[in-house]
């Protein structure tokens, strides 16, 4: 396990160079120059378009500039300085993150509930109306654009019966994070939910399953742990890449709601070809990817013993 | 505070550069900028304003986009100010004259103090100055004090040069509360430019680390900073020490950050915020019902122009004939009420409204929708060469429509093939026209940097001007420009750039289209909100109810 473990780890490396490599590539050839973006319609000074350039480093060749932001990020822990605004990277991502975090925890943990609920439900009763129900409902929610949802629970909620607030306030309370957290996590609830269905009907018919009730253990005990145990495998690795999902991809939902998170963040950045601000997020997010997925594979160890690594 | 003085670009942020799709909507000219019952006031109370987070610190010499400088006008006053029929008032200047527009005499108010509690002198203004123009210091707006005798000492134009010197040899100190501004040739409304932000006062605390002071400004205006969290908000309130006329009457402002303009809509819907300075697209066909009294349709001093790419081969030889053609080929009228619903006014004229020596009509007729007069004008002129134009714009400023409105109705009316040539963003926009890479026409605006006509001819049309991207160049024109410039008084240069602009016709360096308008709204909470010639709420006057 151990070996194990540093293995995937020092796998780390090599993906973590890569896409930080080809982040900072795409945005290079992006055009448009986050300095001349300063000065706008007027005109530029030249002089001084220069000199900004020379003291961002922007003069250098693309890969010395990389050379330096990694060296960095690596030995420093400095991830550059905004360009415009000369704030530390650092700065905006420890703004942004703490909020997206708690966006993302809570879809996360109302994914989990509901989700793997309606299937556990559904998957016990296959083929019966509770199961074409959840059926039905999550085909609608799977089918429905992520801005489409937010616009509706938006004009439903906050326009005609005024329970909430339409957008997110600057603490980003927890109460007014459940709008939007139920919009971000409605798509993978539903896939969470199919998922958990369609493992659970199928191992209510293995024969593990048979003998367990033939030998007469309780329902509680042949569902919570017999079947759970083997049928949330699939769903497990499903929520361990989500979550990295959940905090890049709320892009969307966090402008529909205001929210000042990592989704605003990287979707400014690309607009101001903010190149470092961009590396830094992703940066973190891929690191986010890496760890959970080697959550998820300790944790298939957990589950079934019959997978060990050496 | 009154007046205008930012220089916010129109073109990339959404904030201004706004269109819609087509559906009719109101057309009401008269401008309800006081709307709204009057109430009893809470003069200490605070209102928000939805802004955008500043691009820049808040250095004064450093912000020019609109999220910046709304803030940097709040905390720091400059010399003078101008009231909205474009007349130049004190403010922290007791008088500011000159005998031969070319030294100035700026004498100061003795009983300004900085938010901090040092004393506002003549030293403050020079240092800041100084600092500002310095090539060292990096300031984007540095190129504005490029009037100054000695500027290029402190700022060569080869960027690997080092200035040779810390000072401007043209300021120097009379007493604590005089200095002389010498210029490096005679500008009769140099004294209008100073009402600019990038002419504030620093506070000696400013340069101990200027990259502090632009977190935490420390100024001499009407509001004092708070605080500024990123991304959020930033607060700022009344500074009951101020000396100004333009005091204000209201407890303090939060500077609220949106992402979009819909959701700040929204939150101005729910009262969650309090002043709006634009309505986004979606919400303009019901913005008027949504709001009723508190709905603002009001002109301000922008202008939206179609430029020429005269470096290309199409337009390098081009008989202005052809282009005066092209611009009595577009329907105005009907595009700013359908596709632009009622939220522009088309244009006469290169110079916009409410700025010193506005006149109606300077234009004359090329700003007329005539199909067949457009079509003998470009027959006259020789043609387009190609017969076939296209419209350069930026696809995030929402300027898409009414491009294609314009194209469509160009080839309409005079049979020259029109194509739009979209740039994804601001960004790429900005770097086609750098690098003279336009293919031939692009959409271009202005909005005032100071209420004289100069600012919309001289800035834009002179040879080698920064706002001049489409290298326009005619030396009998620059001659005049010069001329105007050194006029005696004015009053004269005023009258001389009105007679320019008249006959701009005959060069046709672009092609007017419309002037831009504040479509915006405010709370059930404040009152008395009006809007300043650059489009900005003055923050000042607002009225808090209780």
């Amino acid at each position: 396990m151990g070996r194990y473990v540093a293995r995937r780890l020092l796998q780390m490396i090599p993906v973590f160079l890569g896409t930080t490599l080809l982040i900072f590539l795409m945005v290079y050839t992006l055009p448009g120059d986050p300095v001349r973006g300063l000065f706008g319609d007027k005109g530029v000074d030249p002089a001084t378009l220069a000199r900004l350039r020379h003291e961002k480093g922007l003069d250098l060749p693309i890969l010395q500039q990389y050379w330096n932001y990694m060296t960095g990020i690596v030995l420093h822990f400095d991830f550059g300085d905004q360009i415009a605004s000369g704030r530390p990277v650092t700065d905006v991502l420890g703004d942004a993150f703490p909020v997206t975090l708690r966006l993302a925890g809570m879809a996360f943990v109302i994914e989990i509930v509901i989700g793997i609920g309606l299937g556990t439900i559904a998957g016990l009763r296959a083929g019966k109306l509770t199961d074409n129900v959840v059926l039905i409902f999550t085909l609608l929610i799977i089918s429905i654009p992520v801005f489409v949802l937010g616009f509706i629970i938006k004009t439903v909620f906050a326009f005609q019966l005024g329970w909430i607030d339409p957008n997110v306030s600057n603490d980003a309370k927890w109460g007014e994070l459940l709008a939007p957290a139920i919009v971000l996590g409605s798509l993978s609830l539903a896939y969470v939910a199919r998922l958990t269905r369609t493992t659970m009907a199928e191992n209510l018919r293995s024969d593990y399953m048979r003998t367990a009730i033939a030998k007469g253990l309780p329902k509680r005990r042949i569902v919570g742990v017999h079947l759970m145990r083997n049928s949330l495998i699939p769903v497990i690795t499903f929520l361990g890449t989500d979550l990295g999902a959940l905090m890049g991809g709320a892009v969307v939902t966090e402008g529909l709601f205001n929210v000042k998170g990592v989704g605003g963040t990287i979707y400014e950045s690309i607009q101001k070809r903010e190149g470092t601000t961009l590396v830094g997020l992703v940066t973190i997010l891929v690191l986010v990817y890496l760890l959970m997925s080697l959550i998820v594979d300790l944790l298939y160890a957990v589950l079934d013993p019959r997978i060990r690594y050496a | 505070m009154r007046g205008a003085k930012s220089a916010k670009w129109v073109a990339g942020a959404a904030i201004i550069a706004l269109a819609a799709t087509a559906c009719g909507g109101g057309d009401d000219d008269a401008s309800k900028s006081k709307g709204g019952d009057k109430g009893a006031v809470n003069a200490d109370g605070i209102f928000s304003v939805e802004v955008g987070e500043p691009q820049n610190p808040l250095q004064p010499a450093n912000t020019m986009e609109s999220n910046g400088s709304i803030v940097t006008d709040s905390i720091f006053s400059q010399l003078v100010d101008y009231d909205p029929s474009g007349k130049l008032e004190m403010i922290n200047a007791e008088s500011v004259e000159t005998k031969d527009s070319k030294l100035w005499t700026v004498k100061l108010k003795k009983d300004w103090k900085f938010h901090d509690g040092t004393p506002v002198t003549a030293e403050s203004y020079i240092k800041a100055w100084n600092w500002a123009a310095n090539t060292k210091n990096n300031q984007t707006n540095a190129s504005w004090f490029g009037d100054i005798k000695g500027f290029a000492d402190v700022h060569p134009e080869d960027a690997k040069a080092k200035p040779k010197s810390d000072t401007m040899s043209g300021l120097k100190k009379v007493d604590d509360y005089t200095f002389t501004i010498e210029l490096n040739a005679p500008l009769p409304y140099f004294s209008y430019k100073l009402g600019y932000t990038v002419f504030s006062p620093l506070p000696e605390s400013f340069y101990a680390d200027p990259k502090a002071a632009g977190e935490k400004p420390v100024g001499n205006g009407a509001y004092k900073f708070v605080s500024w969290d990123h991304k959020k908000q930033i607060k700022v309130v009344r500074n009951d020490d101020y000396k100004g006329s333009d005091k204000a009457k209201n407890g303090g402002v939060i500077f609220k950050n949106y992402t979009t303009l819909e959701t700040a809509y929204e939150d101005l819907k729910s009262g969650n915020v309090d002043v709006l300075r634009q309505i986004g697209p979606k919400d303009l066909p019901v913005y008027r019902s949504d709001l009723g009294d508190r709905a603002v349709d009001k002109a301000y001093s922008a202008i939206q122009t179609i430029a020429v790419a005269f470096y290309t081969d199409q337009w390098k030889k081009i008989d202005p004939k052809v282009l005066q053609g092209l611009s009595m080929g577009i329907d105005r009228d009907t595009i700013t009420k359908t596709v632009l619903q009622g939220t522009r006014e088309p244009a006469t004229g290169w110079v916009a409204k409410g700025v010193l020596g506005y006149q109606k009509d300077a234009s004359g007729d090329v700003t007329k929708y005539d199909p067949a007069k457009a079509k003998q004008l470009i027959k006259d002129g020789g043609g387009v060469p190609g017969n076939k134009i296209s419209i350069q714009f930026n696809a995030d400023g929402g300027h898409k429509e009414w491009v294609e409105a314009v194209c469509n109705s160009i080839t309409q009316s005079t049979g020259v093939k029109c194509t739009t040539d979209s740039k994804a963003d601001f960004q790429a926009d900005t770097n086609a026209r750098d690098a003279k890479e336009v293919k031939s026409l692009y959409r271009s605006g202005w909005v005032l940097d100071y209420p004289v006509n100069a600012n919309f001819i001289s800035d834009l049309f002179r040879t080698g001007a920064a706002g001049n991207q489409g290298d326009f160049s005619n030396k009998g024109l620059d001659a005049e420009i010069k001329k105007a410039d050194s006029a005696a008084s004015l009053d004269e240069s005023v009258a001389a750039y009105q007679k320019i602009e008249k006959e701009l016709v005959n060069y046709m360096p672009s092609i007017p289209l419309w002037y831009y308008k504040v479509n915006a709204g405010y709370s059930e909470k404040v009152q008395n909100v009006d809007y300043a010639q650059d489009g900005d709420p003055i923050l000042t006057q607002i009225e808090v109810k209780k």
